[in-house]
């Protein structure tokens, strides 16, 4: 694996788009579990367990967006186009996710209509994320540097069962992380969805792993060729790891564990991805070196990059740290 | 359903229509941002309950703008892929890396420190406090300059080369962002963000003093907006001079357009009003001050201006719309300066609480800065058309692979959810504005446990107030 400005950055924009997933991903499940607590309070409680940090988490999708404009601009401008709808969906959703937060407080006789703006919204964003991997990993399109397929390329069975996995996969983290924000009868009844959804999520996992490999034969090879079979073995156990280490905290009603054991077979997943699609950056059209533009924009955001992000970390981590602990319902950020 | 319409023509509709709602909120954020750091400072350096009490009434609004300045945001930086994929293809090496930047110095910035900025005076004390508020309040003027920095290279492209392929290759990245018209647009932006948020707090003051002209939250919501009114605006006006000046010597023909010259002549007037005719190529009823337009633009009554007939018919602007949006700039940019002078009069005869007409006047100039804003953006972006990278990339050429269909289809989408969401959004805006400043005898921070204060309706008592658990400061 050669250690240039290319690669370097697929790593970085890899990065973003997995701390994108995880730290999204609790809050719109969140919103996707929004129906199973009818309970106004409860709501209160789940939206304010996320609004001091929902702004900072989907900045992570600019990131990704907006780096993969800087430094592999063949790849957005491929890519978007093929997935031209739900990308809009996606963001239409993202929408009614975001202004949810302020809106549902600004009104009393519609505050129920911006609960149902922010449960569809974060299902719809979920759901078209998932749906958008789903048909990168099948494969898009591409000619002379421009997406050159159709409309509804990116609907197959396969990217709506990815749509369906991302969707119970993120209700699994949101229900993690309300059993480690909430108390009482709301903590309770999120450490038995994260059971289901848990299940869920391995079960989905699994079919959607099985599949993928017969889709490509590129992806075959790299997980059942010798010698790169040896390290992708460890995928799998390591996931087995995650999940027994998810069923042991729920059950036992840890509050940390699970949302941790749930963040792991996340970022294992996303490994899996990385294995599969390594040299490419989009399957079977391009690879990181044919994609990236010239290296003076490479070298000149990659400073940055390499100054900045660990800052970035510092007081992101710093402002979860302040809104740390259980919610306090009479406290309300609101 | 999209007779007769292209892709073309729809991708530049949307764009158009996403970007410009964008710029409304950032338009009224970035100066709420400064204005509620300065309150927030005034509380701490003066330890008056007032400050404080309006340090709260504006951070609500602040925070709905935001969000919805945000979600908006997240649209655009996706929009250059979805719609304009061979502009960013081929400009991306060059644009990406400052949207990149601004990422990195900006967003994360301004998200990191919003919610402590917030919700978290009780939880991290006044200084780090006031810290994150400054943060926020940076993070917005940063995004600001990344932002304006790649839009400006797009009017005045420099430090790069073209490679065999047509793409642009970043070669001087110093020039890249310090491009000839950057610095000038810069600050006319900031500035117009200031002015638009300035009338916009002057508005909510008056309307409060017209009601209660003894309202002292309401005074000093005015009082500070018309000092910003009075010493910004002729600052601005100053600027758009120069920035006209920079626009003349680095694209005349968008200031043919902006003139309405289709002639080039020594001596040219300015055309106060008429109606462009790009197919007759003429100003019809002109209305004309003679040799004007020469002396505004080459400080010499008989300089020469070109006109658009130096250009061929496929390498010209419209003129029409950057010819009535600069007017509609430059008028309320005056009427910004009346109303500044006017408060100064005010002050100095001890009637700018009492005024009534001047408060009226106030009110009425409330929305002028998010108008003069828009008409400001569209003289600048129609009048660098037909390109997108103004003489190197057209505007025809930068679009994506798209079908009209598919495109109109995500048009209608965004108009429909933007007029619901956005127009919810302006309405609960209205309603915050409408509550009245009060001042308790307690303020919150000599209370318990930090309350329902915040986003919530807070001290307002006609606000729809929620049960159970929330609790009215
Ligand atoms: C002069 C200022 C200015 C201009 C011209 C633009 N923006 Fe903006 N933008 C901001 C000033 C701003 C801001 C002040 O930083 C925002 C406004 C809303 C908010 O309140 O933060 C913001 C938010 C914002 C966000 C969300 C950031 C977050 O996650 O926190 C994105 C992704 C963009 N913008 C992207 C764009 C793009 C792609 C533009 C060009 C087409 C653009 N903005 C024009
Ligand atoms: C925020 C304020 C802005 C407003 C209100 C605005 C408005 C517009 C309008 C009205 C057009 C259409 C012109 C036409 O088609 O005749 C346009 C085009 C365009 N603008 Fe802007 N713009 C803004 C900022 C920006 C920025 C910051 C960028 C880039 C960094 C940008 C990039 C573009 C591009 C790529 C086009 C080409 C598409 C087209 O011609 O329709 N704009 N803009
Ligand atoms: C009254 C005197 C003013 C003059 C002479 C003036 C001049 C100009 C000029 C020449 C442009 C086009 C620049 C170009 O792209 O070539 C411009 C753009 C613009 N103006 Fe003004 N302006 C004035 C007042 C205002 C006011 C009061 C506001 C808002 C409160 C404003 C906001 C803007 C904005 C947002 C733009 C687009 C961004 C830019 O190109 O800077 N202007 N102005």
């Amino acid at each position: 694996m050669p250690i240039d400005l290319p690669t370097v950055w697929a790593g970085l924009i890899a990065f973003a788009v997995l701390a994108y997933v995880v730290l999204d991903g609790f809050d719109l499940g969140v919103g996707i579990l929004f129906p199973l607590f009818p309970e106004r309070r409860d709501r209160d409680i789940m939206t304010n367990s996320v609004a001091p940090v929902w702004d900072g988490n989907e900045t992570w999708l600019v990131l990704g967006g907006g780096g993969l404009m800087a430094v592999f601009p063949v790849v957005y401008a491929t890519v978007l186009p093929a997935l031209y709808m739900p990308i809009i969906l996606m963001l239409l959703g993202l929408i009614f996710r975001g202004v949810a937060f302020e809106f549902r407080w600004r009104t009393q006789r519609g505050s129920i209509w911006w609960d149902v703006g922010f449960f569809a919204g974060s299902t719809i964003a979920a759901f078209m994320q998932g749906i958008a991997l789903g048909a990168l990993v099948k494969g898009i399109a591409i000619a002379d540097r421009s997406y050159v397929g159709g409309w509804w390329d990116w609907l197959s069975p396969f990217s709506i069962l990815t749509g369906l996995a991302l969707v119970v996969g993120y209700a699994l983290l949101g229900a993690t992380w309300l059993n480690l924000k909430t108390t009482g009868g709301l903590q309770e009844r999120a450490r038995r969805i994260a059971m289901i959804t848990g299940v869920g999520t391995v079960a989905l996992i699994g079919v959607v792993s099985l599949w993928t490999p017969f889709i490509n034969p590129v992806y075959f090879d790299r997980w059942f060729g010798w010698p790169t079979a040896f390290f992708s073995a460890f995928v799998p156990l390591l996931v087995a790891v995650c999940v027994a280490a998810l069923w042991h905290g729920l059950t036992t009603d840890k509050h940390l564990q699970p949302f941790l054991a749930a963040l792991g077979l996340f970022v294992l997943s996303f490994v899996g991805l990385g294995i599969s699609f390594y040299p490419y950056i989009v399957p079977g059209a391009l690879t990181i070196e044919e994609a990236a533009a010239p290296e003076s924009s490479l070298a000149f955001l990659l400073v940055g990059a390499v100054v900045l992000v660990p800052i970035i970390l510092a007081y992101t981590g710093y402002a979860y740290w302040v809104f740390r602990g259980k919610i306090d319902p009479e406290e309300g950020y609101h | 359903m999209f007779m007769g319409m292209t892709a073309e023509i729809l991708a530049r509709i949307q764009f158009a229509f996403t970007v410009s709602f964008h710029f409304i909120f950032p338009a009224f954020s970035i100066g709420t941002a400064a204005y509620i750091a300065v309150l927030n400072a005034l509380w701490l350096w003066k330890r008056d309950p007032a400050y404080l009490k309006l340090f709260e009434y504006w951070k609500t609004i602040f925070a709905v703008t935001f969000g919805m300045g945000v979600v908006s945001g997240i649209v655009m930086s996706y929009q250059f892929g979805t719609n304009w994929a061979v502009f960013s293809d081929r400009a991306g090496p060059v644009i990406g890396p400052l949207m990149g930047y601004e990422v990195l110095t900006a967003f994360f910035l301004e998200a990191g420190f919003l919610g402590i900025a917030l919700f978290g005076r009780k939880r991290v004390g006044d200084g780090l406090h006031m810290f994150a508020v400054v943060m926020v309040a940076v993070g917005t003027l940063i995004s600001a300059t990344w932002i304006i920095s790649a839009n400006s290279w797009m009017h005045t492209p420099a430090g790069f080369s073209v490679d065999a392929n047509g793409n642009f290759v970043p070669e001087d990245w110093w020039a890249i962002i310090f491009n000839p018209s950057f610095p000038y647009r810069l600050t006319h932006t900031v500035l117009a963000a200031f002015l638009t948020t300035a009338f916009g707090v002057g508005a909510v003051g008056a309307w409060h003093l017209l009601k209660d002209r003894e309202n002292r939250q309401a005074r000093i919501m005015f009082s500070m907006a018309m000092w910003m009114a009075a010493i910004v605006t002729p600052i601005q006006i100053f600027v758009g001079d120069q920035h006209g000046l920079n626009t003349l010597e680095h694209q005349p023909a968008k200031i043919a357009a902006m003139e309405g010259h289709y002639e080039t002549q020594r001596g040219a007037p300015l055309i106060l009003f008429g109606i462009p005719d790009d197919e007759a190529e003429v100003t019809r009823y002109a209305i004309e001050i003679p040799k004007l337009g020469s002396l505004i633009l080459t400080h010499d009554p008989d300089g020469e201006i070109l006109g658009l007939k130096e250009w061929a018919r496929e390498d010209r602007p419209p003129a029409i719309i950057p010819f009535f949006t600069f007017r509609i700039m430059v008028g309320i940019g005056f009427l910004m300066l009346g109303v500044g002078l006017w408060s100064l009069w005010a002050r100095w005869r001890k009637t700018l609480y009492t005024s009534t007409w001047l408060h009226r006047a106030a009110l009425v100039m409330g929305p002028s800065g998010f108008v003069a804003v828009l008409a400001g953006w569209y003289t600048t972006e129609v009048g660098r058309q037909p390109y997108t990278v103004y003489n190197l990339m057209r505007t025809s050429e930068s679009l994506s692979p798209v079908d009209a269909p598919a495109v109109g289809a995500s048009l209608i989408a965004f108009v429909v959810v933007y007029f619901i969401v956005f127009g919810a959004g302006v309405f609960y805006l209205l309603r915050l504005m409408r509550r009245t400043p009060v001042l308790d005898e307690d303020h919150e921070l000599d209370k318990g446990p930090h309350r329902a204060a915040g986003i919530t309706p807070g001290p307002a008592q006609e606000e729809p107030i929620r049960s159970g658990d929330q609790h009215a400061n």
